[in-house]
């Protein structure tokens, strides 16, 4: 920028001032986003849901099936896997459940951070011809992942049933869990959508990460199994703490406190990081897509 | 009161590759940016529209017309100046933005109305007009992808005419469809004018522009060049000469001879602008390769709502042979047709071979305003004569 363009933004600025309510105001300097603009594409984001839930398992014989076949045959490999030939240590709980409360966290972090991030290219149209407010995108991906969530918690209540696990009192966090969730789904969402619209690397990165993160995270085993001051560093990984917190919501697992606190203070840096982050790419969607 | 303002807008952008991961790093250690590719596309634009009012747009390809209506619409930001605006700012022709072929009829006109700025009760408020208006009643319930190519149509422009913004958008560069379309966009404009509701309109099609709005701003280069009223600066836009037409690749012909240059020209034969109440000159250039006996020389001039409104060919009024060798035909048209877009046919023949045949060997503009807004084609400024009788 030149300095006669830094005075001319400047002049722009104080002129713009006086401006009174009701205008809306386009400007490379003027606010980022108007949350109140936000709530009112609420239905948009609804509908965007909608649409992806009902594109989803179109023309899939098994349909809706699928929400419940892929998380029993993961759960069915990890038993295989880490309970018959690795022997975790799960506090007691049976394998199964154990699992499968692990997975079901997991599965909702990971399908809005990989769906969300390609949020902004898939839609390219809606970001080039209309103007709808740019977060609507990712956030509108942490809601058909939820229907997938709420499915496998009634398997999981099956799956209880038939293996003698019982939840406790704290069931009724169910909603705090759900919540922090997603809290800790859209950082990083809302990072790598944006990032994904100049450098299509994101995609690529994108599963990779994923999997290994996947065996970074107690899914299969629990984060008791990391001791001492290591399980600080540990938890610098946000997925732990809300896993751990999982467990102990629906199949009454132990309490995860300090893990947890760590975790989420994670969880809410990368909130705001990932938020800022795309806010400020947002002006040049458009141009760059 | 102003319904939008534009402040001191530039917009620039970087031309060439776009920039990958390496790139970008690599300039940002060096902190410096190569100006060489830079473009801008608006420069230093300012202007303001009031509440009702409709103001054209006008200017050349690149002169910065659909950057500026996208910064209006904030699609895009500018990168200096800005804009404001009062109320909803709505394209009309951004139709079955937000559209998904698996989902049904009725699904689509939610969606595409949320995308579109509308909130659900309003399109449930609007929703059988918005139906009867595309006519697919019967296909609600079926997937979009079912659809034929019109009924998309039709149901995507319905959803789009039933918005009620505060400022309509309009950019002709974006319009599909064909002439009916058209004409029901132009038509769907003209209400939402007279409804009193601030219309900005970019057109290369400057009688359908005189005729919406009473202001026009010529932007040329990025920079507004003229601001005024639309009859002035259309008049002094078409002047310029930056409005003149091009002309098509014609293909080859078979082995007796070949078409080698279409033109419709004024009628000097100079290259200015065709305006609809002076006659214009149309100019074929072909060549004989192979004397046929009879050979003749049609010309069909068709207009946008595809009726031939001439269709005359040479040995009409005369018998000529044309040796082997090149030549040249041209043939004066009064001014009789109405403004708007043409294209021009022409065929190369005898009573038993086509010997080249090019249904649309050019495309023309008669510019003009056609006072009387009626959709006709032919303007004969007949001689009425007013008698007493008893």
């Amino acid at each position: 920028m030149t300095l006669a363009e830094r005075l001319h933004c400047v002049t722009c600025a104080s002129v713009s001032s006086d401006r009174g309510p009701g205008w809306t105001v386009n400007s490379p300097t003027g606010r980022l986003t108007d949350w109140g603009e936000l709530w009112r594409a609420r239905e948009v984001m609804g509908f965007f849901a909608l649409r992806d839930l009902r594109v989803r398992y179109k023309q899939a014989v098994l349909g809706a099936a699928w929400v419940v076949v892929q998380p029993l045959v993961t759960v069915a490999v990890f038993t295989l896997v880490f309970d018959r030939l690795a022997d975790v240590d799960t506090r007691g709980v049976p394998y199964v459940p154990f699992a499968l409360a692990g997975l079901l966290g997991w599965t909702y972090v990971s399908q809005c951070v990989s769906r969300g991030s390609e949020a902004l290219v898939a839609n390219s149209s809606l970001v080039t011809k209309v103007y709808i407010p740019r977060l609507t995108a990712p956030v509108a991906s942490l809601l058909p992942p939820f229907v997938d969530l709420l499915v496998g918690l009634g398997l999981l209540a099956i799956v209880c049933a038939i293996f003698g696990a019982v939840p406790s009192v704290a069931l009724l966090l169910l909603p705090v869990w759900v919540l922090l969730l997603a809290l800790t789904a859209l950082g990083p969402t809302c990072f790598l959508a944006a990032v994904n619209v100049r450098f299509r690397d994101a995609r690529q990165l994108v599963p990779t990460a994923l999997q290994a993160l996947l065996f970074a995270s107690p899914v299969a085993y629990s984060a008791a199994s990391v001791h001492g001051v290591a399980r600080y560093a540990y938890a610098l990984n946000p997925m732990v703490g809300v896993l751990e917190f999982g467990r102990f919501v629906l199949i009454g697992g132990p309490w995860p406190g300090t893990v947890l606190a760590v975790s989420t203070a994670v969880a809410v840096l990368m909130l705001a990081a990932g938020v800022r982050y795309f806010l400020r790419a947002s002006r040049a969607f458009a141009d760059v897509i | 009161m102003d319904r939008v303002q534009v402040d001191r807008v530039s917009k620039r952008y970087v031309l060439g590759e776009q920039r990958n991961l390496r790139e970008t790093i690599g300039t940002a250690i060096r902190r410096q940016r190569d100006e060489r590719q830079d473009f801008w596309s608006l420069r230093d634009v300012s202007f303001t529209v009031g509440d009702g009012e409709a103001v054209g747009i006008v200017g050349r390809n690149g002169a910065g017309k659909s950057t500026l209506l996208k910064i209006l619409m904030r699609i895009t930001t500018p990168t200096s100046g800005e804009t404001r605006t009062r109320g909803r700012v709505a394209a009309l022709l951004e139709v079955g933005t937000g559209f998904h072929p698996e989902l049904t009829g009725r699904e689509n006109v939610y969606l595409n109305a949320a995308v579109l700025g509308m909130s659900r009760a309003d399109t449930a408020r609007r929703f059988d007009e918005i139906v009867d208006f595309a006519g697919i009643e019967r296909f609600l319930e079926t997937p979009v992808k079912r659809y034929s190519s019109g009924m998309y149509l039709r149901l995507a422009f319905a959803v789009a005419a039933h918005l009620e913004p505060d400022v309509l958008v309009v950019d002709e560069v974006l319009a599909v469809g064909d002439a009916e379309f058209q004409r029901k966009c132009m038509s769907r404009m003209a209400t939402a004018e007279a409804e009193g509701r601030t219309v900005l309109f970019v057109s290369h099609d400057l009688v359908a522009l005189s005729r919406l709005c009473s202001r026009a701003i010529w932007l040329e280069a990025g920079r507004v060049h003229e601001e005024g009223q639309t009859t002035s600066v259309v008049r002094n836009y078409l002047t310029s000469g930056f409005a003149t037409e091009q002309g098509t690749v014609l293909g080859s012909g078979a082995a007796a001879g070949r078409l080698m240059d279409v033109r419709v020209v004024a009628a000097d034969g100079s290259d200015r602008p065709l305006v609809r109440d002076e006659p214009f000159r149309v100019l074929v250039r072909f060549e004989v390769k192979e004397e046929r006996m009879g050979l003749d020389l049609g010309i069909v001039i068709t207009n946008r709502d595809g009726v031939r409104v001439i269709d005359e060919a040479l040995s009409d009024r005369h018998q000529h042979r044309f040796p082997v060798g090149r030549h040249e035909v041209t043939a004066d048209v009064p001014a009789v047709l109405a403004p708007g877009e043409y294209t021009v046919g022409v065929w190369l023949g005898t009573a038993h071979e086509d010997v080249h045949f090019e249904p649309t060997a050019g495309s023309f503009t008669l510019h003009g305003y056609d006072p009387a807004q009626r959709n006709r084609a032919v303007v004969l400024d007949l001689d009425f004569q007013v008698n007493p009788w008893a």
